[in-house]
C-alpha cells in the first residue's frame, strides 16, 4: 500500500496548481498524437495561432489577454474527462473537443457545470435545437444538413434525378460516423435512391472489404465520414480500384491536404464538404504573419498554415472570439463568465462586413444564432482536390440543406432527450 | 525494529491465518481504510474523483477480476474489454428498462449478467488451454463489441449508438448522472471495491481457490486428487466475469456517464488490465491494486508533471509518457518478473529483519 500512497502524495503535489482567475480562459481539447493526430494537429494550430493574434495585435478582448490551456486528449474519451476536469476549475469559458465521442461526454456534464460547449459541425446534431440544449452550440452546420447537403450536391450534377441510383455511405463506425444514417434514409426515401452502408472500424487502417463491395456492387456515389488515417486509407483505396474520383465526397472532416496528398496524382479529383474557403488568400494571413509567425509564436510546428483544417481551427477560435467580444458587449464588463460567454453565443451574428472587418471576406457563410436555433444557417460549399495544383478548388456555390427533412428529425431526436432527461424547454 | 513478529503472539489458528498476519500492517491496512472512507470523500473535488480516484477504483475490481481467473485459476483471458462492456450494457438496459431498482442492485446484476455470459465463453477452457485459449477468448471480445455495435436493441435505438446513464440516486444521494457530486461517485465505487475485494480475498483462500489455484498448478495432478475441473473452471469465470462485470457498470454508468464500445471497450482495454495484473503481480490480491494504481495514476502523474510543471509542449509529454511508461514496465519486468507484489514482498523480507540482516 506504500506505493500507492507515495505516488499520491506526489501527485497531489503537481497536479492542483491554483486557478489564475484574471484572464479569459479558453481550454484547446486537442490531439497531436495517435491515429487521429494527421487532422487534430493543423486544427489546434489553427486555434492557437488566432488567439495568440488577437493577444499580440489587440491585446486581447476587450483588454483582457487571453490564456490557452492545451490538453492532450488523443481522441479518446477517458483522457478526455481528465482535460476537461482538469481545465475547469481554471474558468473556462467555452469547449471545443474536436471529437464527438468527447461531445457526447461533455453534453450533460457540460450542462450541469454551466459552461458552454461549441462543437462546430460535429457532436450531437440534435443540439442544433436551442431550446432543449441550453449550453451546446453546433453552429454554423452540423452532420445531418451536411448528410443532405452531399445529396444536393449529387442531385444537381445529375439533373435532379438520383431515383434508382445507388449511393454508399463508408463511415466511422462510431457516434459519428452514424450520425448521418437516419438523415440518408429519410433522404433515400423522398428521392428514391438506393442507400449502402460499410461501417469501417477504429482506427480505419483496414477497409480492403469494404472497397471490395464497392467494387462489386458500382455505386453511382459513395459519400464518407471518416476522420484520421482513416481518410487516407478510403482515399487510397478507392484509387486503387480506379473509382472514379468526382463521385466520392466527403465530409467537411474529410477533406483536408493530409487525407489526399498521400496518394499523389491520383487523389485527383475528389470532392469534399467544407463549411468555410480553403487556402490562404485572406488578408488575416498577412497579420498572422507579422503577429504571429514572425515572432516565432507559432503553434506546433508552424508549417500548417493555410491548409483547410488549420483554416477551421482558426474559424473556430474567430467564432468564440466574436461570441466573447458580445458577450462583452450585453454584460457591459470585459471580465465574462462562461454563463455570460453563452449569451454571447446565442446572440452572435455573423455578416460578409463582419468577416471582411476582421480579415477575412466571404470566408464562411452569414448566419446568426437564435435561442431556438443553435445551428447557424447549415450552409456548405463543396471543394474538389486539384492533384497536379496540390490544392482545394470551389467547385459549387453555398448549398443550404433540405430543412424540411432535417428539421423534423432534429425536433424529433432533440424532444426524446429532452423527456429522457427531463428538461423543461426554454424560449418561450 | 518496528516491523516485526515478535512480541505479536498468536493463540488460535484463526489469528495465525489471517490476512494482515503482522500487527504493523493490520494497523497500516485499518489507518488505509479509515482515510479512504472518513477522510477522503471530505476533501475529493471533481479533478480527483474524475480523474484519479474513480478510475482507479473501478480499474483495481476489473484487475482483480481478471487476476482470478488468470492469477489464480491459470486460464489467460484475452476478452475482459467485451466483458466489460457486457456489464455496462447491461446496467444500460437495466436501469432504462427498471428506472425504480435501486443503482446499487443494477450493478450488481449486471455484474451477474456478465457472470452467466463469462460462464459461457469459458466452456471452450475445459477442451482447451494457454494460447488456445487465449484466442477462444479473443474471438469473445471481437464478438461481444460487434454484437453491442451492430444490434440497436442494446443501445435502445438511439441514433448515434451511444449510451448515456440516466440519474440514479441512493438514499436520495446523487451516485449516477451530469450532476454527481465527487464524493458520492468516490464513495459508491470504494463502497464496492471494499466488498468486493473483501470477498475475493476470502473466496481465494478458501476451498474454491484451492481447487482453482490447483488446476492452475497442475490440472491432471489436480484432477487425480479428486478437483472437478468443470467445476473449478467455470466457476473462475463466472466470478472473475462477475467482478469485471461490475467493474464494466460502474465504468458507465459512474465514471464516464456516455459511452460507445469501441471506443471504451476494445482490444486495448484487454490489454490494459491484462498488463495491469501482469505489472501488479500475478495470483495477488496486493498485485491487483499495485498493477492498477501504476497503469492508471502514473500517466496521469507523468502528465501533470510534465505539462502543468515543466510547461512542456503537450505533443511531446504524451509521447515521452508513452516511453517512459513502457520503459518501467520493462525495467519492472526484468528486475522482477513477479510483479509489483513479489518486489512489496521482498521489501517486507527485508522490513522485518532490518536493522540487523544478519
Amino acid at each position: 500500500m506504500k506505493m500507492k500512497r507515495l505516488a499520491m502524495v506526489a501527485a497531489a503535489a503537481l497536479a492542483v496548481a491554483s486557478p489564475a482567475l484574471a484572464d479569459l480562459v479558453f481550454p484547446s481539447l486537442s490531439y497531436r498524437t495517435g491515429p487521429y493526430a494527421a487532422n487534430g494537429i493543423p486544427f489546434a494550430d489553427g486555434y492557437a495561432d488566432y488567439f495568440t493574434l488577437v493577444n499580440e495585435r489587440d491585446g486581447g478582448i476587450g483588454g483582457e489577454r487571453i490564456k490557452l490551456i492545451e490538453c492532450e486528449t488523443g481522441y479518446n474519451t477517458e483522457k478526455g474527462v481528465e482535460c476537461y476536469e482538469a481545465t475547469k476549475g481554471e474558468g473556462a469559458l467555452v469547449y471545443q473537443p474536436l471529437s464527438t465521442g468527447i461531445t457526447y461526454q461533455l453534453i450533460p456534464k457540460a450542462s450541469a457545470d454551466g459552461i458552454p460547449v461549441h462543437s462546430m459541425g460535429y457532436g450531437r446534431t440534435s443540439a442544433a435545437n436551442g431550446k432543449v440544449f441550453e449550453w451546446i452550440f453546433n453552429y454554423p452546420t452540423n452532420y445531418w444538413y451536411g448528410a443532405s447537403i452531399a445529396i444536393k450536391h449529387i442531385l444537381d450534377v445529375e439533373g435532379g434525378d438520383i431515383s434508382g441510383k445507388k449511393i454508399a455511405l463508408v463511415y466511422h463506425n462510431s457516434a459519428y460516423g452514424k450520425e448521418p444514417i437516419r438523415t440518408l434514409e429519410k433522404l433515400s426515401e423522398k428521392h428514391g435512391f438506393e442507400l449502402m452502408l460499410l461501417p469501417v472500424d477504429h482506427p480505419g487502417q483496414e477497409q480492403k472489404s469494404q472497397w471490395l463491395q464497392i467494387r462489386r456492387e458500382r455505386p453511382d456515389y459513395v459519400l464518407m465520414w471518416g476522420w484520421g488515417v482513416m481518410n487516407q486509407v478510403a482515399i487510397q483505396e478507392a484509387a486503387n480500384i480506379r473509382y472514379p474520383m468526382d463521385h466520392f465526397i466527403g465530409i467537411w472532416w474529410s477533406g483536408s491536404e493530409n487525407d489526399v496528398k498521400p496518394v499523389g496524382d491520383k487523389a485527383d479529383g475528389y470532392k469534399s464538404l467544407n463549411m468555410h474557403m480553403p487556402g490562404a488568400d485572406f488578408p488575416i494571413y498577412d497579420d498572422l504573419k507579422k503577429y504571429v509567425y514572425d515572432k516565432g509564436l507559432a503553434a506546433g510546428n508552424g508549417d500548417q498554415a493555410g491548409t483547410v483544417l488549420y483554416n477551421r481551427g482558426m474559424y473556430a477560435a474567430m467564432l468564440a472570439v466574436e461570441a466573447a467580444k458580445k458577450a462583452q458587449e450585453i454584460h457591459g464588463t470585459a471580465k465574462i463568465t462562461p454563463a455570460m460567454m453563452r449569451d454571447g453565443m446565442e446572440a452572435l451574428e455573423i455578416t460578409q462586413e463582419k468577416l471582411a472587418a476582421l480579415g477575412l471576406p466571404n470566408f464562411g457563410p452569414e448566419f446568426k444564432v437564435t435561442c431556438e436555433n443553435h445551428g447557424g444557417s447549415g450552409l456548405a460549399l463543396v471543394q474538389q482536390w486539384d492533384a497536379k495544383a496540390g490544392k482545394w478548388n470551389v467547385v459549387s456555390d453555398y448549398i443550404a440543406p433540405d430543412l424540411d427533412v432535417v428539421w423534423p428529425l432534429i425536433e424529433e431526436d432533440s424532444m426524446a432527450f429532452a423527456k429522457e432527461n427531463n428538461i423543461e424547454l426554454r424560449c418561450k | 525494529m518496528i516491523y516485526r513478529e515478535a512480541g505479536d503472539f498468536k493463540t488460535t489458528y484463526r489469528d495465525d491465518s489471517q490476512t494482515f498476519p503482522i500487527r504493523f500492517d493490520r494497523r497500516a491496512y485499518y489507518a488505509l481504510v479509515a482515510v479512504a472512507f472518513l477522510v477522503l470523500p471530505f476533501v475529493m473535488n471533481d479533478y480527483w474523483a474524475s480523474a484519479v480516484f474513480v478510475p482507479f477504483l473501478i480499474y483495481s475490481i476489473a484487475a482483480i477480476g481478471l487476476n482470478i481467473l488468470t492469477g489464480y485459476c491459470g486460464q489467460v483471458s484475452l476478452g475482459t474489454g467485451g466483458f466489460m462492456a457486457v456489464g455496462a450494457y447491461a446496467a444500460y438496459k437495466l436501469m432504462t428498462a427498471f428506472p425504480e431498482l435501486n443503482i446499487f442492485f443494477v450493478v450488481l446484476l449486471s455484474g451477474g449478467v456478465t457472470a452467466g455470459v463469462g460462464v459461457l465463453f469459458g466452456l471452450p477452457s475445459l477442451r482447451i488451454k494457454g494460447f488456445y485459449l487465449a484466442v477462444a477468448t479473443l474471438a469473445a471480445q471481437f464478438f461481444l463489441v460487434w454484437l453491442f455495435n451492430k444490434v440497436p436493441w442494446f443501445y435502445n435505438y438511439s441514433a448515434s449508438g451511444q449510451i448515456n446513464a440516466p440519474e440514479r440516486t441512493i438514499f436520495g444521494i446523487i451516485v449516477t448522472g451530469p450532476s454527481t457530486p465527487a464524493w458520492s461517485k468516490y464513495l459508491f465505487c470504494l463502497t464496492i471495491l471494499f466488498i468486493l475485494s473483501w470477498v475475493a480475498r476470502n473466496l481465494t483462500r478458501g476451498e474454491v481457490g484451492r481447487t482453482w489455484m490447483a488446476i492452475r498448478d497442475m490440472d491432471i495432478a489436480a484432477e487425480i486428487i479428486g478437483v472437478n475441473p468443470l467445476k473449478a473452471k467455470l466457476t473462475a469465470f463466472a466470478v472473475s466475469s462477475f467482478f469485471v462485470g461490475v467493474a464494466g457498470a460502474l465504468f458507465f454508468a459512474v465514471y464516464l456517464g456516455a459511452v460507445e464500445v469501441t471506443e471504451a471497450f476494445g482490444i486495448q482495454k484487454s490489454f490494459l488490465v491484462l498488463f495491469m495484473i501482469i505489472i501488479g503481480g500475478l495470483g495477488s490480491m496486493f498485485g491487483s491494486f499495485a498493477g492498477a494504481a501504476f497503469l492508471v495514476l502514473l500517466p496521469v502523474f507523468l502528465k501533470n508533471a510534465l505539462v502543468g510543471g515543466l510547461g512542456w509542449p503537450t505533443d511531446l509529454a504524451a509521447h515521452l509518457e508513452l516511453m517512459i511508461v513502457g520503459a518501467l514496465i520493462i525495467v519492472f519486468l526484468i528486475a522482477e518478473p513477479h510483479g509489483i507484489a513479489a518486489l512489496w514482498r521482498t521489501a517486507k523480507e527485508k522490513l522485518r529483519l532490518w536493522p540487523f540482516p544478519h
